[in-house]
């Protein structure tokens, strides 16, 4: 299989499955390499060679998370196969067979654990029945060794190789009814395992959207409105015709349904100019001759000073609603012994995926197969569908490896550009943007304003919190990844609590960015917290202690809060860093603590930074104690995501914001949008807190605290407060 | 026009416009596609290839100045004497995460090494800070620098 020819195989191998992947299928059409040729099919996620190698199907998209190697490690283990004998395949987008398929939320390993362990153990059933019912013995009599069914008694042995063609006539057990395996005695779960593809990684294989290629393939340029919506008023679609490799140029007018109003701008097809080549640089040459003429749009209004702005009105009334309001806030803060009021602020931030958005599209004979990084395939086919007016049952889409998600490819607009566009010329498509493109048309993590007043008493205890937030969207509605839940944590521990929200009208589409909304309400509530912790003159980390109590647990589900849990990882951080010592810190240095739950996951990070007198920041470490239950799957990959996490949120917090002038994103590229490089990167120290709760994911819930860990670090360090991201280094001078 | 490349050891032929920027002749013309876009700009290093050697941003070459230089990419770093050290370190303590800077990544470690065969913090900071990892996989990169240099991993 050449990457010229990048269709799941999958798809040719089962006939018919289950909504659950797990009926039996009795075709065997393989077309995949020479050595596994014949495979059988044990369900939709395992296939056994004759020699022994095991295909799992991967289900999930890949965009470095780690989820084609972790996933099928839970079937492989409780299949009971060595995995140097796995061979793993990306599943095409598939719901039918495989439930939803997508990357976010950190979702795949709570959603994932139990099922596709029972994947495992349903296959491995099978294949002890189909041995029983060759040596005419009870099931019972058979255990597996790794890859072979035993017998107990007589000690006779039959690989699964030898035993899968069997399988045609087992009917699969319900998979509730298994017993899993006693974790002590797992070999593959618990054990660092590098990454599947690794290999192809480190030799520039073509695994990603941007390397796709099909047969007569032309490549594409697209050009869109600064002002997010503006159409097209005029553009030189002979001067790009006329650039030399350029097959055509034309108008996009914009989704043809009219289907996505503010707010939801951007999640489809922009009105828009599209240039066809030859070559991606042909494509970009004609389109840099367009020279086109945008109409007039309301969202030129917009900036982000006129934000500001709004904001500072809308937080010096009344909240446009409550999203909570216990006891009575009022009182309480004129009863307390210390009181302190404070205005936060977060810009908008891009995606910034290394990759830019792309995609491969193919329209034939009224069908269209796509080549895409999603995040989020099945949305992705129904938006093509709507908008090209197709059944969605004529629309294919292969996911293939993403240069990094963080939550922007579960956005489709790529694709059906690139769809649009195939049908529009005929002709197999490679769409990329340029990465001024990507920069200016991401869906922004949004910005948001928060005004504080805390009050503590005499000893200590925080009484009253009142957060007026004033976010982007309507009255009654925020948009994407804007919101903030009434639970917002220390909501449930403060007998005094009121939340408000305001919203300012938006124009520039949201998304959701790696921890979304927590990534921006840590660093506002935690840095609050240490500031009411200062004021009542405590230990920042014992006054977070004492802040969460000592129930187990606070709230009910949804809103439910495990504060033992978070005690636990507080009290483990505060160990690993030498919390207690940090009074013998050499002047301009400080640590700080801060402690988030986001995605199931408990995190507490201190931080141990250095302020130059310039202001200069260096971060010398950060420490990481984390609870997400009671087994990491794959080490390797568990530490990568902790590690790569808190540093993308010190790099969030060091360098990055989106400003919006006239309407427009006035960012253009990694010159004006930094991102961490290697000579910021501190050594990041990472302890998993093993206890008795099912795994949950780490893609995200690492970053949160990140922030607020540094920011409250530089107060301890410099006695000067960061209200406002990202960090500007000149309020650091001493 | 028609030009011809050494790229990897061999005289490979492109008919481009001589401003096409190498990294496009090699993704495009030539199927190379190791080398990957980032910015156009040389600020993120994804496009990293080596020139007679030197780590060089192949979006920022035009293919007409190329020349008789020899071209190499990641695609040839397992026959480098350097090369192939590096991405062996990398495979042992699985640097990657999405992996779309890697490449890069190494051809600049792999430049690095070749020039200074056990490199410092410093030196190590200095020559990679090009490369931008957007999963900020720094720590696994600075230590597969070192293993393949034959150092303490710290």
């Amino acid at each position: 299989m050449t990457y010229h020819d990048v269709k799941a195989t999958r798809r040719d191998i089962l006939a018919s499955v289950s909504a659950a992947g797990l009926t039996l299928s009795f075709a065997i059409a393989p077309k995949a390499g020479a050595q596994e040729a014949v495979q059988t099919p044990l369900n939709a996620y395992v296939r056994v060679a004759p020699n022994g190698i095991v295909t799992i199907v991967a289900k999930n998209p890949e965009v470095g998370q780690g989820v084609k190697t972790m996933l099928p490690m839970l079937i492989a283990e409780e299949l009971d196969v060595e995995w140097s004998n796995v061979r793993v395949e990306q599943a095409g987008n598939d719901p039918k067979t495989f439930g939803r398929q997508f990357a976010g939320g950190s979702m795949a390993t709570p959603i994932h654990w139990d099922e596709l362990r029972r994947v495992g153990a349903v296959a491995r059933s099978m294949l002890i029945q189909a041995a029983a019912l060759a040596w005419n013995c009870p099931p019972g009599d058979c255990v597996t060794t790794p890859g072979n069914v035993v017998n107990k008694t007589s000690g006779k042995s039959r690989t699964y190789g030898s035993l899968a063609l069997a399988c045609a006539t087992i009917t699969p057990p319900d998979p509730k009814s298994l017993t899993l395996k006693d974790p002590k005695s797992y070999r593959i779960i618990g054990k660092a395992t590098p990454q599947y593809d690794v290999a192809k990684i480190v030799t520039g294989q073509p695994l990603f959207g941007i390397d796709q290629r099909r047969p007569g393939m032309l490549y594409a340029s697209i050009i869109k409105a600064p002002v997010f919506g503006a159409k097209v008023a005029s553009a030189d679609l002979a001067a790009a015709k006329a650039v030399k490799g350029v097959k055509t140029a034309f108008v996009i007018e914009g989704d043809p349904n009219g289907l996505f109003p503010q707010g939801m701008i951007g999640q489809g097809l922009l009105p828009s100019v599209a240039v066809v080549a030859d070559s991606w640089w042909a494509a970009k040459k004609g389109r840099d001759k367009l020279n086109v003429k945008w109409a007039e749009h309301p969202t030129s209004s917009q900036s982000s000073k006129g934000y500001a702005a709004q904001a500072r009105t809308l937080a010096a009334g009344k909240g446009q609603r409550s999203a909570r309001n216990d006891g009575d806030v009022d009182a309480a803060l004129a009863g307390a012994a210390k009181t302190v009021e404070a205005n936060y602020f977060y810009p908008f931030l891009s995606h910034a995926n290394l990759e830019p958005q792309n995609c491969t599209a193919e329209f034939k004979d009224g069908k269209l197969e796509v080549w895409a990084p999603t995040q989020n395939p099945e949305p992705g086919r129904q938006l093509c569908a709507r908008t090209l007016g197709m059944k969605p049952e004529d629309i294919t889409v292969n996911m293939v490896r993403g240069g990094g998600g963080f939550g922007r490819r579960l956005a489709n607009d790529y694709m059906v550009e690139a769809a649009w566009i195939s049908r529009e010329v005929g002709a197999p498509v490679k769409l990329v943007w340029t990465r001024e493109d990507d920069m200016q048309h991401d869906h922004y993590r949004p910005a948001g304003f928060h005004h504080f007043r805390g009050g503590v008493d005499a000893a200590g205890n925080i009484v009253a919190l009142h957060d007026h937030f004033v976010t982007f969207g309507t009255a009654t509605a925020a948009v994407s990844s804007a919101g903030m839940p009434g639970s917002e944590f220390p909501a449930q521990f403060i007998p005094n609590l009121r939340y408000e929200i305001s919203a300012i009208p938006l124009g520039i589409p949201t998304g959701p960015l790696r921890a979304p909304g927590s990534n921006a309400l840590a660093f506002v509530f935690q840095s609050f917290i240490d500031e009411l912790a200062h004021a009542a003159k405590a230990d920042p980390l014992a006054f977070q202690i004492k802040l969460l109590g000592d129930k187990p647990v606070v709230g009910n589900a949804p809103a439910a809060y495990g504060a033992a849990r978070m005690v636990g990882v507080l009290k483990a951080v505060g160990e690993m860093s030498g919390w207690a010592n940090r009074g013998n810190l050499p002047k301009g240095e400080g640590m700080g603590v801060a402690c988030y739950l986001s995605h199931l996951g408990y995190f507490a990070e201190v931080a141990h930074v250095a302020v130059a007198p310039d202001g200069a920041i260096k971060v010398k470490k950060v420490w990481v104690a984390a609870d997400v239950g009671r087994q990491i799957i794959n080490p390797h990959g568990a530490l990568n995501q902790v590690q790569g996490s808190v540093l993308d949120g010190l790099s969030e917090a060091l360098h990055q914001q989106i400003t919006i002038d006239a309407g427009r994103v006035e960012q253009n590229n990694f010159t004006d949008y930094q991102l961490m490089r290697i000579s910021e990167a501190p050594a990041v120290e990472v302890k998993f807190v093993i206890t008795d709760f099912s795994p949950t994911g780490l893609g995200e819930p690492a970053l949160p605290p990140a922030i607020p860990a540094l920011t409250n670090a530089i107060f301890a360090a410099t006695g000067k407060r960061i209200r406002s991201l990202p960090i500007q280094t000149d309020m650091l001078k001493a | 026009m028609a030009y011809t490349l050494n790229v990897n050891g061999k005289a490979l032929s492109a008919d481009v416009d001589g401003d096409t920027p190498l990294l496009w002749t090699l993704r495009d013309t030539l199927g190379i596609v190791g080398p990957k876009y980032g910015c156009g700009v040389a600020a993120c290093g994804a496009c990293t290839v080596h020139v007679d050697g030197a780590p060089m941003r192949s979006c920022q070459i035009p293919t007409e100045s190329v020349g008789k230089a020899k071209i190499t990419t990641i695609e040839a770093m397992s026959t480098h004497a350097v090369g192939k050290k590096v991405q062996a370190a990398w495979m042992e303590l699985d640097v990657a995460q999405c992996g779309y800077c890697q490449p890069g990544q190494i051809m600049s470690a792999t430049a690095l090494l070749a020039k200074t065969p056990k490199p410092t913090d410093a030196q190590i900071d200095e020559a990679m800070n090009g490369n931008i990892c957007r999963c900020a996989t720094y720590t696994r990169i600075r230590a597969a620098i070192k293993r393949a240099s034959g150092q303490k991993e710290a």
